[in-house]
């Protein structure tokens, strides 16, 4: 079944075609990794999942209905979540704090309720912390839950950030560049939570990668890109053969 | 030291750690409901000031300390509270729905003031704000049938049983009141959905959108309840200057406003806190100073602005974290002792953040 569908995907910025008619299908339960060389656009396709960019020309499509439309802040009570290239956490807030804002979409009661801190706040702040926890057990940061992110490491940050888009509960998840940054052990760990991801919690995974070892390892198809255009599209030791992506990667 | 052993959720959401700090807040509390009956009204008068102004500072923390938007417009919000109030009483409303109602309005005007500003940040934010209060002050001025022009008006003492309510110890309750009921709602807004998309918006509002806070929405509304906040403490501080004019709530006292919540601490209701007993005593270590200064310079017109000024700049170089921070250091100095290290709050690296979406 088709989970989310780019259909000729194109923004321009200035006279930069950063991405340019560019089309592909992820399918519910892999794992759909792009590639391409710094600059080819990967991070503007992710830009304009999340509605960050309107697309020049082009549909995006979710579980069938067309998202081209929708505004930013609706994308994530609609089951997509995301992780940035650059890591945007919110660093003056501790690990909990950041988790819990990733239950932003889920969030209920009004106002006035909050202000006054009714019994049906507190209720639904506690379901909300039990979600939490899950998710702090399956990746493992109990010992960083109360630490700001201010103080943790570089790594823990990466981790964090999947953990708060995983208790946004999504259907389909982003990441861009997991393991940029990681060493060798912290960029295993990744690969082993993304296959948990998709394994265990059944989550459709969508994401940027240079780590061929990674990519090879987690990735059901794969798709090359450059310059904005679609360079190849197949299973990961098909891309990687393929002409125009050695070309692309070796610098013409 | 100590260590908190948790063993419930409730725990990271009640409003006290554990009985300990539960101990502290309530002999603070019990000392401050105690105070009229050890303290001279002058006194009293000087610790209820503080209160108001601890209110205002909520407000303008939850803005500019929360949600990461500064305001130099402030004291507007102050002047419509204040002048909402005053004349509300002049018509014949009573005191406890005139304050509420002037709240409301403040809050209501925030509102809409915060749409427009939403698209700016930083230092032109600022400058739209501090052109707000600018309009707000010619209203005010300007609006003579309502608000007295130039001149202004005296502000209506309402009274129970022949004793003025807005005086000395009734005066002192019902600011001490006041205060206790904003930070509980500040604390309540804090620990629930709203006060952590504050936050979230304050750090990285690209993060905050793609977990579903709506920007616009968000920022009004910090906006809204941070106006409302503030023209709550107006209410009261009409009261406590007894005579409204225009000038009251010129730009001076704006940036009075934001140097109290920069020099208590951004990003802590303690701030808000520390930072109005700070300001309120400001106007008294100014005078001592003004003793020790050579003349010239101590008649110099401009010796308050400039105080205030160096004052903030000190901060901002040497103390971001403020009056609380430094509190912070030295509560852990003492439970530390003697293992503290020099290089315990040293800030660790910081990673890139973009500057746009790469
Ligand atoms: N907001 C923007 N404004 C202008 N140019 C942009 C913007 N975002 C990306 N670009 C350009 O689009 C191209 C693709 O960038 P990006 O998607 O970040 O590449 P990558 O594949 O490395 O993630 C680059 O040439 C970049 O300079
Ligand atoms: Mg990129």
């Amino acid at each position: 079944m088709t989970l989310f569908q780019a259909d000729n995907l194109a923004i321009n910025f200035g006279g930069i075609k950063a991405v340019d008619g560019v089309s592909f299908d992820v399918q519910k339960g892999q794992v759909f990794t792009i590639i391409g060389p710094n600059g080819a656009g990967k991070t503007t396709v992710f830009n304009l999942i999340s509605r960050i960019y309107d697309p020049t020309s082009g549909v995006l499509r979710f579980e069938g209905n067309d998202i081209t439309g929708v505004p930013p802040h609706k994308i994530a009570a609609m089951g997509i979540a995301r992780t940035f290239q650059n890591i945007e956490l919110f660093e003056h807030a501790t690990v909990l704090h950041n988790l819990l804002l990733g239950r932003h979409a889920h969030r209920g009661g009004n106002l006035a309720s909050q202000l006054l801190f009714l019994p049906s706040v507190r209720k639904m702040e506690l379901e909300h912390r039990e979600k939490v926890e899950h998710v702090i057990d399956f990746l493992d940061l109990q010992h960083y839950r109360d630490t700001y992110i201010v103080n943790l490491p570089y790594g823990a940050r990466k981790v964090v950030e999947l953990a708060r888009a995983l208790c946004t509960e999504p259907k389909l998840l982003l990441l861009d560049e997991p393991s940029s940054g990681l060493n060798t052990e912290e960029t295993e760990d990744m690969a082993f939570w993304i296959h948990d991801i998709r394994n265990e919690l059944g989550i459709t995974v969508l994401m940027v990668e240079h780590d061929m070892t990674l990519v090879n390892e987690v990735s059901d198809r794969v798709l090359a890109l450059n310059y904005g255009r679609v360079l190849a599209l197949g299973t990961p030791s098909e891309v990687q053969s393929h002409p125009e992506v050695v070309k692309a990667y070796l610098g013409d | 030291m100590r260590f908190f052993f948790k063993t419930d959720y409730n725990q990271d959401i009640n409003l006290f750690r554990d009985g300990v700090d539960r101990f502290w807040y309530g002999l603070l509390i019990a000392v401050l409901l105690a105070a009229p009956f050890l303290l001279e009204d002058f006194w009293l008068g000087e610790i209820s000031y503080v209160f108001i102004l601890a209110i205002v500072g909520i407000g303008l923390m939850v803005l500019t300390g929360y949600t990461g938007q500064v305001s130099l417009g402030h004291a507007a919000f102050l002047g419509i509270g204040a002048y909402t109030h005053s004349v509300l009483l002049n018509l014949g409303v009573p005191f406890w729905i005139s304050i509420p109602a002037a709240t409301l309005l403040s809050a209501l005007i925030g509102a809409l003031i915060g749409r427009p500003a939403l698209r700016l940040t930083g230092v032109y934010l600022a400058i739209a704000t501090l052109a707000f209060a600018f309009i707000i002050e010619q209203i005010l001025i300007r609006w003579e049938h309502v608000t007295g022009g130039f001149k202004g008006f005296p502000v209506p003492r309402p009274e129970v049983l022949g004793h003025s309510m807005v005086e000395d110890v009734p005066f002192y309750y019902i600011t001490f009141g006041a205060l206790v009921l904003a930070v509980l709602v500040a604390l309540n807004l804090l620990r629930s959905p709203t006060g952590r998309a504050f936050v979230a918006i304050r750090d990285s509002e690209i993060a905050a959108q793609s977990m579903g806070v709506n920007l616009a929405a968000y920022k009004t509304l910090a906006f809204s309840i941070s106006a409302g906040f503030t023209g709550f403490g107006g209410t009261l501080f009409a009261h406590k200057i007894g005579y409204l004019a225009p000038d009251a709530f010129n730009i001076l006292l704006s940036i009075q406003l934001l140097l109290m919540v920069v020099v208590g601490g951004l990003g802590s209701l303690h701030g808000a806190i520390f930072g109005a007993i700070f300001v309120g005593s400001l106007p008294q270590l100014i005078a001592i100073l003004r003793d020790y200064l050579p003349e010239g310079i101590a008649r110099q017109p401009g010796l308050e602005p400039g105080i205030f000024g160096l004052i903030l700049v000190f901060f901002i170089l040497f103390e971001p974290l403020g009056i609380y921070g430094r509190w912070l250091k030295v509560k852990l100095y003492f439970s530390l002792f003697p293992l503290y290290k020099k290089a315990t709050f040293k800030r660790q690296k910081t990673y890139t953040k973009s500057e746009r979406n790469r």
